[in-house]
């Protein structure tokens, strides 16, 4: 049982650190630009989609890896470009819906290339094993290297943003853009840059997970909503939120799953509690969510509504 | 003033072009149309129901298909439990919708702008895997209805033409309660919360109230047209209240310019034959439909209202 617990415990946080890749750039464009982008779940796909196609040309994951880094960065730059930056001075609702024919765009584009089958990595050989935790339990090498991984990009951006010039220039425009654009900064510069970078963390979130999913043209949509739900949580804007909200909602999601059957049996028969337990499940995230909202309207870490 | 009297032309005409539209798919022995256009009724009323938050109380909800899926199953579980009369599934789906409705709207509008549009969203997700991990109907893969709802005991409504002539009195009607709601009293204060909470409150209106009772209503309305997808397709599933469905829901609005009631029915009309169209073009229609979607927002403020505005 403290075994089972442990080994959910490690998976969760591995889900949340994933989210955490996702919502990071989501959160920033939010909190900076003010801007609702619905497509970045489909950027995680791509880069889930480019690490399968670069493993096949390159024959080695983690060559793979690295070059959907600057693919989905310049991805990330194209859609800006083309598309996005006309919509910043637009309300949300024309945000929303030109981010929702992109999805529709993009989603038809990758079921043309590669299919609508799930598609699946190797994973790395060296990878592969996996190692004793405590007495009979062992834990597979490569999520905790995905762990070990999320969390050197988080304590990367942490540092970027509060002790570098450009997170500092992040910083204020999130909290006052008119004024960071009248004091000289480019702000214009400074959207394309986040956005890109935001692209990147999503496909390189994509990248790093492709070997333990089944990488498929649905895998987008599930975790952009989930990524909402942590910024909701964590307050928008915020990374440090985002972060806090990540880890929240990967632990009580997947301890949810697995633990909430068990918990509900003390108080209901075997059969109603399963069954109350796997409808129960998958909402829990979501009353989580209102939960915190009914509590603090603007989130955990967010201050403004 | 001008406005009015061509509303009201525009929205004869649009009607009678409605119920004109049996006759013709009987003279070109086209059954199929009556089904496309029973669906293009019951996406109509969704989308009134949204345009009457989105449009005039400034509201995006982005989660509305939930309450498609509400009608949808409350006409699913009444039939399997015995209860096939319409009014009574009618009753039921507004009943569930209200109560949804009124929880997740309390807490969403608690918040605004680009929270309302992920909460509202997020709840809709919600509704979504609680019906996904229903197994008693089906799950994922949904259940198909053993008869269609019945009229004063009898199965009317298993003709296309009755079901499709049901979908045009329901519209017609909600469209003018939605007009009456929108010229009352209420409707003037949420159009003034959705302009400036803040002076609202000034003179006295507590903003929250009135949105939390337009959004409920504008469930219930959404419930109305699950309830007569549902009877359509004779099959539910969780598929009604997939996100796309709240996107596609949100584009019709758009489409047909927002804030302008008889444009919501306009643009449901004009989303689903485009979908139509393109799906006949191509298998990969999505990539043309989300292209014309993206070169509406970004060159056509208005929809098409403001298209024809300018030009007249």
């Amino acid at each position: 049982m403290t075994s089972l617990f442990l080994l959910q415990l490690l998976n969760g946080v591995q889900f949340g650190i994933l989210l955490f890749l996702i919502a990071a750039g989501l959160t920033l464009v939010f909190g900076i630009m003010d801007f609702v982008n619905l497509a970045h779940g489909v950027i995680y796909m791509v880069g889930a989609y480019l690490v399968v196609s670069f493993t096949q040309m390159t024959g080695s994951y983690g060559l793979g890896l690295l070059l959907v880094l600057p693919a989905t960065l310049l991805f990330g730059l194209a859609l800006e470009l083309l598309v996005f930056r006309k919509l910043y001075d637009r309300p949300h609702l024309d945000q929303v819906l030109a981010t929702f024919g992109l999805v529709m765009i993009i989603t038809e584009a990758v079921e043309i290339i590669w299919g609508a089958a799930p598609l699946s990595v190797p994973m790395p050989e060296a990878l592969s094993g996996s190692i004793p935790l405590i007495a009979p339990l062992r834990y597979p090498v490569f999520r905790l290297v995905v762990i070990g991984v999320g969390l050197l990009t988080a304590l990367g951006l942490w540092l970027v943003i509060t002790r570098t010039r450009i997170g500092m220039r992040l910083r204020a425009g999130a909290t006052n853009r008119a004024m960071v654009a009248a004091l000289g900064v480019d702000i214009k510069r400074l959207f394309t840059l986040i956005f890109a970078f935001g692209a990147m963390l999503a496909g390189f979130a994509g990248a790093m997970v492709a070997p333990i999913l089944t990488v498929d043209p649905g895998m987008g949509e599930s975790v952009l909503i989930l990524a909402f739900v942590v910024i909701v949580i964590g307050g928008i804007g915020s990374v440090k939120g985002a972060f806090a909200g990540a880890l929240l909602v990967g632990l009580v999601d997947t301890l949810g799953r697995s633990f909430g059957p068990i918990v509900l049996r003390a108080f209901l028969e075997p059969a109603a509690a399963g069954q109350a337990g796997r409808v129960l499940a998958p909402m829990l995230v979501y009353i989580l969510m209102a939960v915190i909202l009914a509590l603090r309207p603007a989130g955990l870490f967010g201050a403004r509504t | 003033m001008r406005l009015i009297p061509t509303r009201a032309w525009a929205a004869t005409i649009l009607f009678a072009a409605f119920a004109a539209l049996p006759l013709i798919a009987g003279a070109l022995e086209d059954s199929y149309l009556i089904v496309v256009a029973t669906r293009i009724l019951a996406y109509a009323i969704a989308a009134l129901a949204l345009d009457l938050i989105l449009g005039y109380g400034g509201l995006v909800s982005f989660g509305h298909a939930a309450y498609l899926g509400i009608g949808a199953y409350a006409v699913a579980i009444l039939n399997r439990a015995g209860v096939t009369d319409l009014g009574l599934h009618l009753l039921a789906a507004i009943l569930g919708a209200a109560v949804f409705a009124l929880v997740t709207g309390a807490i969403s509008l608690r918040t605004r702008g680009i929270y309302f549009i992920m909460i509202t969203l997020a709840f809709a997700q919600m509704a979504y895997f609680f019906f996904v991990s229903l197994s008693a109907y089906g799950g994922d893969d949904g259940v198909t209805l053993r008869a269609r709802s019945t009229l004063f005991g009898r199965p009317l409504l298993e003709d296309d033409t009755a079901l499709y002539y049901t979908a045009l009195v329901l519209l017609l009607g909600l469209y003018l309660l939605a007009v009456a709601i929108t010229r009352s009293r209420f409707g003037r204060v949420l159009t003034g919360a959705r302009e400036n909470p803040v002076r609202m409150r000034a003179i006295g209106f507590s903003p929250f109230r009135y949105q939390l009772t337009a959004y409920v209503i504008s469930g219930c309305m959404a419930a109305v047209a699950g309830v007569m997808l549902a009877n359509q397709a004779s099959y539910v599933s969780p598929a009604f209240m997939n996100w796309h469905r709240s996107g596609e829901l949100v584009v019709m609005v758009v489409f047909g310019g927002v804030g302008n009631l008889l444009g919501a029915v306009a643009g449901a009309t004009i989303a689903l034959l485009l979908e139509e169209w393109l799906a006949v073009l191509t298998d990969h229609w999505p990539i043309l439909f989300g292209t014309v979607l993206i070169l509406v927002v970004l060159y056509s403020r208005d929809g098409l209202a403001g298209f024809f505005r300018r030009r007249s």
